[in-house]
């Protein structure tokens, strides 16, 4: 037994190897290729192209911090997305958390004087703690009303919407003259311009740090606590949950909450650390669904979502560059556009590459 | 094999229905069939007999087509073939029925039946009334009795395990496997079940059946065949061999039916009920004023034909189904409609109905599941941090001594288990939770008989220990061998109650029945 247990131990390396990242480097691949159809269709040079896109975000100290920026706020949607969907959750309402993050960060900048310093990890928290009663809204009307939280949650998703660009329009927040709000206090930002001769405008803030902490806390938290284990068990099979004496009930609605904390404190920090203001908006930013993206890219892992939030935050700053040869930005979204299918579809592949394998093998399916 | 028998048929019969040769089937190093050989003579009635993880289903999964054997040769009614898929069994004439029924619960059952092979009328038309025909006449030939449109999530287990037997008869096979096809059926459905099987066979179908229940291969079954650990040890004409035998050769030594029991010595009363009302779902009491107490030291049986309350009951007792009305205590402190976790807390331990259900979490390990319920504990947590040596040791603990099989499969996850084993991963758990009070509903589904002599052992030393056990049962058997008490409940009350030593299948049937509580005295 001492021998399957270390060829148990063998085949689990290897099949995260095989199934999760093998498969999404190569969507990866795939996405690029159909980029680069796409760039020869439209006579541009592919090689060109990629270069001037890599380029552009790998060049420089500089741009590799840009990358981060862009990448800080949709690592905490994806971690979102990724904790609720390993207690069986599916959270569309990442957004909404978002923005309710960004705006209880702007208001407690706004209406609640603090030194500098505490002011902006208060902001922070507050910020995070406005995501978690948005996210456990969905999962208290789940748990006890038995609401499926995809529907509640794209719901709140323009509660959200609507509530922030109302709030930012009031006198008390509007700045005269604009459709923004004012800025956030002097006194709650967290970023530093300590930096500046090496990364010039880029905003190097503390969210940028908090992001691998929320990577690990989420990753502990699912992988080594008890609150992981009830979590992901109510998440793998809620009547055998609750017969064993897990509250079933309180486990949904954390687990949103926790999912929605994460999602609130992305908001929080893009406000606090790079935006500065809310402005009045047109239609949704996005960084939720961008969420869902790097969860996928991600292998719904949270280590996975670091890195994938990373790519994706690079590809996204790599994108504008792009018009340095003339080529269009939209590209980018096209390429992970066709990542995200190719992963799903992976799956797919997945099953019959399994299923012919297993046929050999001569294993049950 | 003996020579004789496979002699003696080949001899009288056209070729057998099915002949499996040298079957070995691996699972990476692990032989789940060791040069496994099963002939099945045509229009016969064949019982494969075995322990838990002996490798059943696994041999009737090759023969499906569902697993690929590592080596070996099958012929179906005499020629060789290479079954690759289900679809290939189908076109062969094999079906099966699996343990666990693979139905889409919204459609009715004609929709379920024709599935996949639905009858068109033109482009792309379902004829479903040319459907609807079919599926009765097959019904009714066989006398099988299902209801064509009724939808499957209301129609009892019963009638689901027939709709499944319908589904494979309407694709044509003549060779149908049942994979413990009895083990959730209540007595009656059984002997339903048992006509059908006669009625298939008068028809000319061959059918295999996997079943532990030794009395049911001797009513029906006409040859035996009976494997350990993976390995063919003989095959046998029914006829020739008592329940007894039969058993010693499954586990190879001789199994005690009967259980050493000493007389009960009942202290203090561990839970009490009265008057409890319990609603069901479709809003009528199913429970209506029951009353009932077991106290510690002593077993008490509740014996009732399904359907008259049991389900409810034990809904309301294990804190997943609100109650109505009435009086539940433990120990003297109220337990009336408190959640599973106060009913934990409160030294209630229970063996669930539906062990995929609410037994096991089939995606988490052996391991995990075995702590469903005290991961909290300081043994296994440190300030809310899993202790996982612990944990795994724990595992490694209770599956060798429950004999949870195959050995070291305490990281493996508790869906890749055999369905017998699966049910001794929760009796280990439930049992070691040493709580006041042990609820045990159909404890040994599953079970093979060497098994449930050890189970069974585990109730009663758990009663010895001073321990309330309620037993809620299907099997009479069961219920009059370890009960101390019998109660029996017939529409939602209990209806009569008898000493465990004095009551024998007749006067329980009378009582089951609604006959009147007297009938006990008689
Ligand atoms: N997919 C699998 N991977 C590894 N081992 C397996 C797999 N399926 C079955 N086994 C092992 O093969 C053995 C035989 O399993 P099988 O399901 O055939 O038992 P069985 O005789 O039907 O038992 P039961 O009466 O409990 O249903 C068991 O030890 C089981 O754990
Ligand atoms: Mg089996």
């Amino acid at each position: 037994m001492r021998q399957t247990a270390e060829g148990s131990l063998r085949a689990r390396l290897r099949s995260v190897w095989n199934d999760t990242f093998l498969y999404t480097l190569l969507s990866i691949l795939i996405g690029l290729l159909a980029g680069s159809v796409i760039l020869l269709v439209t006579g541009f040079n592919p090689i060109e192209a990629y270069g001037t896109l890599f380029g552009g975000v790998l060049g420089t100290g500089k741009t590799r911090m840009y990358a981060v920026q862009y990448a800080a706020p949709i690592i905490f949607t994806g971690l979102s997305v990724t904790f609720a969907f390993k207690t069986g959750l599916f959270n569309i309402g990442a957004e909404g958390q978002y923005i309710m993050g960004g705006l209880a960060a702007l208001v407690v900048s706004v209406l609640m004087p603090l030194p500098a310093g505490l002011h902006g990890a208060v902001a922070v928290l507050a910020g995070g703690l406005a995501g978690a009663v948005w996210g456990a809204v969905a999962g208290l009307l789940k748990a006890y009303k038995g609401i499926h939280e995809v529907i509640v949650t794209i719901m709140l998703n323009w509660i959200a919407f609507y509530f922030s660009n109302f709030i930012v329009m009031t006198p008390m927040f509007k700045k005269p003259n604009s459709t923004a709000s004012v800025e956030v206090s002097e006194t709650a930002r967290i970023y530093t311009d300590a930096f500046k001769e090496h990364f010039g405008s880029v905003h190097i803030h503390w969210g940028m740090l908090l992001a691998p902490v929320a990577v690990a806390f989420c990753w502990v938290i699912l992988n080594k606590t008890t609150l992981g284990f009830r979590l992901r068990a109510v998440g793998f099979n809620r009547n055998a949950a609750e017969y064993g004496g897990i509250n079933v009930g309180r486990s949904i609605s954390l687990s949103m909450g926790i999912s929605g904390m994460l999602a609130g404190l992305g908001g929080a920090v893009q406000v606090l650390g790079v935006v500065g203001r809310i402005t009045q908006l047109a239609a949704q930013e996005g960084y939720g669904f961008d969420g869902i993206s790097v969860s996928m890219i991600g292998g719904i892992n949270p280590i996975g979502a670091l890195f994938a939030g990373l790519f994706y935050g690079g590809m996204k700053y790599g994108g504008s560059k792009l018009n340095i040869i003339g080529a269009p930005s939209e590209l980018v979204n096209v390429i992970i556009g066709v990542i995200i299918y190719s992963i799903a579809i992976m799956g797919a592949f997945r099953a019959l590459v399994f299923f012919f394998r297993a046929k050999k093998e001569g294993r049950p399916l | 094999m003996d020579d004789s028998l496979s002699g003696t048929v080949a001899a009288s019969e056209s070729p057998p229905a099915v002949d499996m040769l040298n079957i070995t089937m691996m699972f990476g190093a692990f032989k789940a069939n060791d040069n496994v050989c099963l002939t099945v003579p045509r229009r016969s009635i064949h019982a494969i007999l075995g322990e838990n993880g002996a490798g059943k289903s696994t041999l009737m999964n090759v023969l499906y087509g569902l697993l690929q054997p590592t080596s070996g040769e099958i012929r179906i009614k005499g020629e060789r073939v290479s079954i690759d898929s289900p679809s290939r069994a189908i076109e062969l004439g094999v079906g099966m029925v699996h343990q666990h029924f693979m139905l889409v619960p919204p459609f009715t059952v004609v929709e379920n039946i024709i599935l996949g092979r639905e009858p068109m009328r033109g482009a792309g038309v379902m004829d479903m009334g040319k459907a609807r025909a079919d599926v009765k006449e097959l019904s009714d030939r066989y006398g099988l009795n299902v209801d064509p449109d009724a939808k499957v999530e209301d129609i009892s287990v019963g009638m689901q395990q027939r709709a499944e037997i319908l589904k494979v008869l309407y694709r044509g096979a003549d060779i149908l496997i049942l994979d413990e096809p009895t083990s959730s059926l209540t007595p009656q459905e059984i002997k339903d079940l048992e006509r059908i099987m006669k009625n298939l066979v008068a028809e000319g179908k061959t059918v295999i059946i996997i079943t532990h229940k030794l009395a049911e291969i001797k009513a029906i079954a006409d040859l035996c065949t009976i494997i350990r650990a993976g390995k063919t040890i003989d095959t046998v004409r029914v006829s020739d061999v008592s329940e007894q035998e039969l058993a010693s050769m499954m586990v190879g030594r001789t199994v005690e039916f009967s259980i050493d029991k000493k007389p009960a010595t009942p202290g203090e009363v561990v839970l009490n009920v009265e008057n409890l009302v319990v609603r069901d779902y479709w809003d009528h009491e199913a429970v209506n004023g029951l009353n009932l107490t077991v106290r510690a030291g002593e077993i008490v049986g509740m014996a009732g034909v399904d359907g008259n309350g049991q389900s409810e009951f034990v809904a309301a007792l294990t804190g997943l189904r609100k109650a109505e009305s009435g009086v539940i205590t433990i120990s003297g402190v109220d337990m009336f409609n408190k959640s599973p976790r106060t009913l934990f807390e409160h030294g209630v331990s229970s063996i669930p109905e539906d062990r995929q259900k609410h037994g096991l979490v089939l995606d988490f390990s052996v391991a995990e599941n075995l702590v469903l319920q005290n991961v909290g504990e300081p043994e296994f947590s440190r300030h809310g941090f899993l202790r996982k040596d612990n944990i795994m040791n724990h595992a490694r603990e209770l599956t060798e001594t429950y004999d949870v099989r195959p050995a070291g499969c305490a990281a493996a996850k508790a869906g890749s288990l055999s369905g017998g084993n699966q049910q001794k991963v929760i009796i280990a758990r439930e049992v070691t939770n040493d709580k006041e009070l042990l609820i045990c509903v159909n404890p040994t589904r599953g079970l093979d008989v060497g098994a449930i002599e050890y189970v069974h052992r585990h109730i009663v030393s758990q009663r010895d220990a001073g321990k309330a056990v309620l037993l809620i049962s299907f099997e009479l058997d069961e219920i009059m061998k370890l009960s101390d008490r019998i109660d029996v409940v017939f529409r939602g009350k209990v209806a009569g109650s008898v000493e465990g030593g004095k009551a024998d299948q007749a006067m329980l049937g009378l009582m089951m029945a609604g006959g009147e509580a007297h009938a006990a005295n008689r």
